[in-house]
């Protein structure tokens, strides 16, 4: 957003209103009005699918708080009470664990259509980074979420995963200590979990305005890649994209209900159903399957402290994909080689998740450390190289252009004669 | 730029505008297009907007869109409101609780809980019996007589909510001139039936639902 506002109330309260906060015209100028590329797909939805999960996943998780006790020897039978007792209680928990699932399904799209599109070159560097924090925030939120029901998993997910600070050398077991609030995982560490648990949505909320704001600092980015030119090049934002956004926001909202009414408890682990046993861990332990990918990348290196670093340079590699990527064009639709290395990323992603499942034995380990190795290959060597030395397909010369000659006959030849619109 | 001259503010997609209405913004916008002072997306947002004087199939889309979506945020809210009345195990904790009278004795009053209000049972003396009988229920501040207050047949137990209808403390038993029931918060005095007699509360003690089960079983709730 540039300047002022187009908004002009005609209500007299508006316009005292407006004069005092102006709230209306900057929605009116950032969501109504707005200059939207005409050529967003679907992979453009996910942004406003992921605002909605937040609010959802707030509101289910503020009224279970109502019912949930943060105390280890409460909180199993408070989420029981939450599934048996209280009135649709059942829903509310489905819809929150579901939900979690569902917000990491939409984040890691949104992601991997930054990647494809280019969306984190110039000028919009800072809002792929402030996306990068977003993502950490939410993986700590989620882990600290699934500790709160205190079942086996839950125990010793907090267990393995508040352990891996030990790996840093001096400091560590002290760190590790001031997080459990004590000599093991216990009740200190499950009532400050909750609190945590609690504030992050809410600081995740904070950095969502920044990142709307970087967006519309920055304007969206689109298929083409190449920015609008002229006015020809948009179209408001609203009814198109809040339409589209609507529409498919439905479609991801029928997925997730599948799995809240039908499936409700496949996609998590039925070792969470036992209270948490501090003295017996699970044979089959894993994360839940959105933090299966980082999860294979650490146990593929088989030294601790490199094996913490790598899980960790696997994420906050991202925030430098800006300057990793030396290409001068910014969507993958002109670029026919990255294109080829960027789906192999994707099926390595998924490759690693479904070894991240997979006890870590004999060629999983081997196909881990394979895939590992092509995580971070495409990173630091494939996309840097690419840059510099791919051939890339010839950019349209506007965003109006490359919409309107898609399979029509070329600038210049009679246009076929429209349809025929109905009364 | 005056307010007069015309604004997208009010016009949202999605709501169905009355035809008057809309030829009147539509002339407005038509005025400014020729006058070329709208954006192209103000153009694209007046041109999506207007519509004929005839409601059209986007007006029905509109208003079917809208209302399905309605429909389903209210069902949404459903569980969200549902969730907060108490649950299965607050009712089961409710129940109704049977009193065995048999070890109270004559004059004494015991406490017991139920949905987690004090309930005082007193088993009343001869003498306390009388008192509260003969008493001018006109001139009470809360008029009710004394059988009105007991079960037939029954009338040396009085079963009363121990909570005073002022603002809710605990009224002591025993105390004060009629030997019933004292609150020390700010000082109402009731008589052995639970009546308001002195004092800033303003009704009589409550009953709670009761039944006897036998002359020495009662069941309260």
């Amino acid at each position: 957003m540039s300047g002022h506002s187009t908004y002009q109330p005609q209500n007299a309260f508006m316009q005292w209103m407006e004069r005092r906060l102006p709230i209306a015209g900057l929605v009116y100028s950032s969501f109504i009005v707005y200059p939207t590329p005409r050529n967003l797909n679907y992979w453009w939805t996910f942004g406003g699918i992921l605002s909605f999960m937040l609010a959802a996943q707030i509101v289910t998780g503020v009224v279970l708080a109502m019912h949930y006790t943060p105390h280890v020897d409460l909180a199993f039978n408070s989420v029981e009470q939450i599934m048996r007792d209280v009135n649709y209680g059942w829903l509310l928990r489905y819809l929150h664990a579901n939900g979690a699932s569902m917000f990491f399904l939409a984040a890691y799209i949104h992601m991997f259509r930054g990647m494809y599109y280019g969306s984190y070159k110039d000028p919009r560097e800072v809002l792929w980074i402030l996306g990068v924090i977003l993502l950490l925030l939410m993986i700590m939120t989620g882990f600290m979420g699934y500790v709160l029901p205190w079942g086996q998993m839950s125990f010793w997910a907090a267990t393995v995963i508040t352990n891996l600070f030990s790996a840093i050398p001096l400091v560590g077991e002290s760190i590790v200590s001031w997080l459990w609030g004590g000599y093991s995982v216990g009740n200190p560490t499950l009532n400050r979990f909750y609190s945590l648990h609690y504030l992050l949505p809410f600081v995740i909320v904070g950095v969502v305005v920044l990142h709307v704001w970087a967006l519309h600092m920055a304007g969206q980015n689109n298929p083409a890649g190449i920015e609008p030119k002229t006015e020809r090049d948009t179209v408001a934002f609203t009814p198109y994209a809040t339409i589209k956004d609507g529409f498919f926001l439905v479609v991801f909202c029928i997925l997730f209900a599948w799995f809240v009414f039908y499936i409700p408890n496949f996609l998590g682990h039925p070792d969470n159903y036992i209270p948490a046993n501090p003295a017996v861990t699970p044979t089959h332990i894993v994360p839940e399957w959105y933090y299966l990918p980082f999860y294979a990348i650490l146990r593929a290196i088989p030294n601790k402290l490199l094996g913490v670093m790598a899980l960790g340079a696997s994420i906050v590699i991202l925030a430098f994909l800006p300057w990793l990527d030396t290409s001068k064009v910014r969507s993958a639709r002109y670029r026919p080689l990255y294109r080829q290395f960027f789906w192999a990323f994707v099926i390595v992603c998924i490759g690693l998740g479904w070894l991240g499942s997979k006890p870590p034995e004999g060629n999983y380990v081997l196909f881990a450390r394979i895939f590992t190795v092509y995580y971070f290959a495409y990173f630091l060597v494939i996309l840097p190289v690419l840059g510099k030395v791919e051939k890339t397909k010839p950019l349209p010369n506007s965003i109006a252009e490359s919409v309107l000659l898609e399979g029509k006959p070329p600038l210049g030849a009679p246009a076929p004669p429209p349809p025929l619109a109905k009364a | 730029m005056s307010g007069a001259g015309g604004s997208r503010g009010r016009l949202h997609a999605g709501k169905f505008t009355q035809p008057a209405q809309v030829r009147l913004q539509a002339a407005r916008s038509l005025r400014k297009l020729a006058a070329g002072g709208l954006t192209e997306q103000e153009r694209d947002y007046t041109v999506t907007t207007m519509s004929s004087a005839e409601p059209t199939r986007r007006d029905f889309l509109y208003i079917a869109t809208a209302s399905v979506g309605a429909v389903g945020a209210a069902a949404a809210l459903v569980p969200l409101i549902a969730q907060m009345n108490p649950d299965a195990s607050t009712i089961a904790a409710g129940a109704p609780i049977e009193v065995d009278l048999s070890p109270i004795a004559d004059g004494q009053v015991i406490k017991v809980f139920w949905r987690g209000k004090p309930i005082y049972v007193n088993h009343r003396t001869k003498k306390q019996i009388e008192e509260a009988e003969n008493v001018d229920v006109a001139k009470l501040p809360d008029p009710q007589p004394d059988s009105a207050r007991v079960k037939p047949g029954h009338s040396q137990w009085s079963v009363l909510i121990g909570i005073c209808t002022h603002l809710g403390c605990i009224p002591i038993a025993h105390q004060g001139p009629y030997d019933g029931y004292f609150c020390p918060c700010h000082g109402s005095i009731y008589d052995t039936s639970g009546r308001i007699r002195q004092g800033p509360a303003p009704l009589n003690l409550a009953l709670p639902p009761y039944e006897f089960l036998s002359d020495t079983k009662i069941r309260i709730g």
